[in-house]
This record gives structure tokens, C-alpha cells and sequence, in this order.
């Protein structure tokens, strides 16, 4: 046997895992972008084009709600990139015990599937713009001045999901796999500041104060700044990029620890 | 004068595994030992504690106490090199259902760090020895239950493993499936591979293994070779006596009438079929053979009909019988 270290076999086996999971994505590109799409794609058609166009909404609403697709999306697919394959894995069939067995620590696996689910939701995130571009034409306003942010938000936005993911995934029972979208999806959509910006709920000052206890408002809100442009010579007023970068980076951290631990002891007896 | 002495393939000291919730220990304190190129069987009742071992063994169920070790290595202390060396395969499919059979193997191959070139070659080799080239581009939701068996036996080889752990390995397997799994152990093993498997087929256990350890209740009552376990049995013989029993203060009277009977060792109280009704007894003895005219005589006097005698030699289902009682768990 060739003697190998355990940096060596870690690190070939993780990326040996990850590969598999790629390919079997790459194999379902075409469920996958319909299942993390058809979403997106109705929202923007109704509320940036339908709703503007019969006079319910104004005409930068496009702009101002497709930050929060973006976020809502990447962060749906990031979940859903995540928990529903480990639902399976871990399920009666243990479908992951060969991974488990394969020579590297069993927290990698978990580590794996963040970074899997995470770039899932990177991936479904991007597609919004031309997408965007395509439904909302000339509507379609998105600043290019604060790309880096924009990018780090992107892939962050995938991250928060992918570790939201982990925790569900090892929570949740197959059986219940269905009261996820009824339980989870519904109170993080609307919940979430994916169709308004979090400062125009002032009015309604309790609502304002719960919708920060969901992730996804901040990477809306992150998403808005690095997003839309500055109208009639005004930047939009968001929540401050320092404070978004905590609460997102908080979320990550806080799941992904829980997750982890949760998944450990889902594995190992 | 120095002796040398292999390193074990398996060594387990003193193991206890006692799960959260639980009361009792599913392993209680269990030693043994496997020698390189040996055969070793785990034989006991559901929940004797034979696959609480093997999950030891394969790094997903940390003990409570005690220590074991593949080629010398500590598992607790190493388990990323003791996984590259072990195999596992287990009583139910657990093929990765996303891939197609072909890439199950590649993958798990990958996953051990095998070289491309070498693990394709290596799968395709497996595979069509194992009579599934046919179908190596299906996945495994297509196979039967025996395929899928081999196909986690192809598996596991494929990262060269020096031990392999089988878990009772030809559960729910047609006979046709099961002779050919045998065969394949024993090929195994003589290329060179130590072998652990789990069972409760006492056939198998015996064509298969070249020593034996019966667990129950988390403990390790014998272990030895097959020819030595079945010197186990007091007398060495059995007399089964078959009788349809008036009633149940018969049978007890009975039971210590067989007994007193000279030259017996041991008569367990007996088991009644449900549907019959009718009570079998065991006796056992240095020669039942002269005890069959006395036990027929007790039987009629006591007002039971015999329906059928018969004297067993001992095979290792008796011996484990006799060390793990008859009682359903």
C-alpha cells in the first residue's frame, strides 16, 4: 500500500466527494434549474413587469425587487442543494456510508455539502441577471460600480443557505420533508425584505424588527446596496453593509457548528 | 531464541459499547483477535451485539470504553488510515443510488485516492467477473437484490483493502447467489485478505470460517474452531423426541423423567409448534443411541404420543443452540 498522509487523503477524498457531487448535478442541469427558476421567473414577469404595467407598482419597483430574487433564490437553491440530498443520504438506505468510509474526518463531509449547496445557490443567484434582463428590458437596472461587493454577496447569500441547509437536513425526518416548504420557505419568503427594502417598513416598526431575525433580509439588503443605482441623485437607504456582513457571517457560522454537530451524531453512535 | 508473533489484522480489548437510552451494554466487554489470512466468524442471536462490533471496527460507532485496532493501527486514535484499509460491505444496500453502477465503484475508488487509470480498468475487470458488464451503465434501482450484493462486494475491493468485514453477507440471497458468494470469499481470503463476517447461518459459519466466536448479550461465550465448538455439546449427541403432550403438567413431568434417565447430560424443557401442538425435546448424551428405547418408554407411560425420534449428530446450529438457548428474541 502507498503510504499516503492524512492532509493527502483528506483533501483527494473531499474533492473526490465533491466531484460527485457535480456530476450528478451536472446530469440533472435541467431539473435543477427548473426546480431553483420557475420562482424567479414568474415573480419577476408579475411584479416587475405585470403589476408596473396595469399601474399597481412603479416603474423602479423591477429594480428594487430584483436584489431580493436574487438573494431569495440563491439562498432556496442553496437549501434545497443541501437538505434534500441529505435527507436521502441519511435516510434508511444510508446512502452516504460509503463516503463516511472513505479516509478523511467525518465533519469534511459536512464541509462538503456546505460547499456543494453553496455553490448550487451561486449558480441559481447568477442566472437571475440575464434572466432579468430578458423579462424586464428596459427596467432592468442594476449598478456595475460595486461588483466585488455585489460578488461576495452573491456567494455569501449561498453560503447562509447551505449551512441553513445542514442544520435542516439533519433535523428534519424523511416523512416531514414536505412541511419544509410549508414550515420553512414560506415564513423566510415573506419574512425575508425579498420584495420591499427593509427601510420602507418604518410604518410598521414590529414587522421591521422580525424581519431581522431571518438571513435572508440581510442578503436582500446586501444585495440592494451592491445592486441599485443611485435614483434621481439619491442612494437608496439600506441597512449598513458592516451590519449585514455580521448577521450574515453570524448565520453561517452558528449553523454551520450546529449543523455539523447535529450531522456527527446523525453518523456516528 | 526469539518468537515472533504477527501483528493481528483485528485486535479488540476489552470493548464496551453502551448506547445513549439504553440500559444494558450492547458490547460488554469483548476481546479477540484476527489473525492475518484468517476467516473469522461472529455467530450470535439478533442483537448479540455482532454488527455493534463491526461499526466499531468501521469508525462509526465510537466505544464506550475499551480499544481496537486494524493492522496495529488505533482506530480511535487514527481512523483516516484504518479507513483506508478495511471494506465494509452490509446487510443492505447502501449503493449510492444518483450513479450509475460503473461509477459507484470509480467513485469509491476516487474517494480512496485509487489513480484514474487504474480504477476504471480495476471497476470494468470487477464487474465483468462478477457477471455484470452487461449492465454496468444501469443504475442500481434496476438490480436485483443479489446483483446489487455483488456489486457491493466489487466495491469494496476496489481500493485494495487488507480486511473486510461482511455483514451478514448472504441474508435474503437466493441459494444460487449465495454458493456463488462463498466462492468468492474463499477466493478472497486465499488472495490473501482477512475476512470478518457476521451471521446467524450456522452452514455458512462452518463451511466459511476458520474460527468462530458465538456472542450473546454483548459477550463472547466461545470462540474456536468449528471442530472445537462442536466437541462443545455434553455427550457430543441429541436425541430429538417429537411428542403430542396432553398437557403442559405432562411436559414438565416429562422433562425431569428424561432427566433422571442414566447417560444424560442435559434436556431443555421443550418448545411446542403452535400449530401442531406437538412438544420437542432435547437430550442430550455421551451416546443417545441407548436412549432412545428409555425416552420412547417415559413418553408412552406418561400418556404423550411420540411422533418422532430422532438422534443429530452435533452440527455448529446445535452448539450454538446450546450456548445461546432456544427462546426468541
Amino acid at each position: 500500500m502507498v503510504e499516503r498522509s492524512r492532509t493527502w487523503l483528506a483533501a483527494n477524498a473531499f474533492l473526490a466527494i465533491l466531484r460527485r457531487d457535480l456530476v450528478v448535478t451536472g446530469r440533472e442541469i435541467v431539473p435543477f434549474f427548473l426546480q431553483a427558476l420557475m420562482q424567479p421567473l414568474f415573480f419577476l414577469f408579475i411584479f416587475g413587469k405585470v403589476l408596473p404595467g396595469i399601474g399597481l407598482a412603479s416603474g423602479n419597483f423591477g429594480a428594487l425587487m430584483i436584489p431580493g430574487i436574487v438573494a431569495l433564490t440563491g439562498m432556496i437553491a442553496a437549501i434545497q442543494g443541501v437538505t434534500l440530498p441529505l435527507v436521502l443520504d441519511l435516510g434508511f438506505a444510508r446512502e452516504i456510508d460509503d463516503r463516511l468510509l472513505s479516509p478523511l474526518p467525518v465533519w469534511l463531509v459536512a464541509v462538503e455539502k456546505v460547499l456543494f449547496g453553496a455553490i448550487r445557490g451561486t449558480l441559481a443567484s447568477s442566472v437571475i441577471f440575464p434572466l432579468g434582463w430578458l423579462i424586464l428590458g428596459s427596467a432592468y437596472t442594476v449598478r456595475t460600480d460595486r461588483i466585488g461587493t455585489l460578488i461576495c454577496m452573491v456567494v455569501l447569500t449561498g453560503c447562509v443557505g447551505s449551512t441553513i441547509g445542514l442544520l435542516i437536513g439533519t433535523v428534519i425526518r424523511p416523512e416531514h420533508i414536505s412541511l419544509m416548504f410549508t414550515l420553512i420557505f414560506t415564513p423566510l419568503l415573506f419574512t425575508g425584505c425579498t420584495y420591499y427594502p427593509w427601510g420602507a417598513l418604518t410604518n410598521i416598526r414590529w414587522f421591521q424588527v422580525a424581519t431581522l431575525f431571518n438571513p435572508l433580509t440581510y442578503a436582500a439588503e446586501g444585495l440592494r446596496y451592491s445592486m441599485v443605482p443611485p435614483m434621481g441623485g439619491h442612494e437608496l437607504r439600506t441597512l449598513g453593509l458592516f451590519w449585514i456582513l455580521i448577521a450574515l457571517g453570524t448565520s453561517v457560522i452558528v449553523t454551520f457548528v450546529i449543523g455539523t454537530r447535529t450531522f456527527y451524531k446523525r453518523v456516528v453512535s | 531464541m526469539q518468537i515472533y508473533k504477527l501483528m493481528a489484522s483485528i485486535s479488540v480489548r476489552n470493548l464496551i459499547k453502551r448506547y445513549s437510552k439504553s440500559k444494558t451494554n450492547a458490547v460488554d466487554g469483548v476481546s479477540f483477535e484476527v489473525n492475518p489470512g484468517e476467516i473469522f466468524g461472529l455467530l450470535g442471536p439478533n442483537g448479540a451485539g455482532k454488527t455493534t462490533i463491526i461499526g466499531v471496527l468501521t469508525t462509526a460507532i465510537i466505544p464506550t470504553d475499551g480499544s481496537a485496532s486494524i493492522s496495529g493501527i488505533d482506530i480511535a486514535q487514527d481512523p483516516i488510515q484504518v479507513k483506508r484499509r478495511i471494506a465494509v460491505v452490509p446487510q443492505q444496500s447502501n449503493l449510492d443510488r444518483s450513479l450509475r453502477v460503473r461509477e459507484i465503484l470509480t467513485f469509491h475508488a476516487a474517494y480512496h485516492g485509487v489513480a484514474r487509470k487504474v480504477r476504471e480498468e480495476l471497476a470494468d475487470r470487477l464487474l465483468d467477473e462478477l457477471g455484470l458488464g452487461e449492465r454496468k451503465n444501469e443504475k442500481v434501482t434496476r438490480y436485483s437484490g443479489g446483483m446489487a450484493q455483488r456489486v457491493m462486494i466489487a466495491r469494496a475491493l476496489m481500493h485494495s483493502p487488507d480486511v473486510l468485514f461482511l455483514d451478514e453477507p448472504t441474508n435474503n440471497l437466493d441459494p444460487q447467489s449465495r454458493l456463488f458468494l462463498w466462492e468468492r470469499i474463499r477466493a478472497l481470503n486465499a488472495a490473501g485478505k482477512t475476512i470478518l463476517l457476521t451471521s446467524h447461518d450456522m452452514d455458512e459459519a462452518d463451511q466459511l470460517c476458520h474460527r468462530i466466536a458465538i456472542m450473546d448479550h454483548g459477550k463472547i461465550l466461545v470462540n474456536d474452531t468449528p471442530a472445537e465448538l462442536k466437541k462443545l455439546i455434553p455427550g457430543g449427541t441429541v436425541l430429538e423426541v417429537r411428542l403430542s403432550v396432553p398437557d403442559a403438567s405432562v411436559a414438565s413431568h416429562l422433562t425431569v423423567a428424561f432427566r433422571a434417565m442414566p447417560g444424560v447430560s442435559k434436556a431443555d424443557e421443550p418448545t411446542v409448534e403452535a400449530d401442531s401442538g406437538i412438544s420437542t425435546f432435547r437430550i442430550y448424551g455421551e451416546s443417545v443411541n441407548t436412549l432412545v428405547g428409555p425416552a420412547a418408554q417415559a413418553a408412552l407411560s406418561a400418556g404423550a404420543q411420540v411422533r418422532d425420534l430422532s438422534v443429530k449428530q452435533p452440527s455448529l446450529e446445535e452448539v450454538f443452540i446450546y450456548m445461546t438457548g432456544r427462546h426468541l428474541r
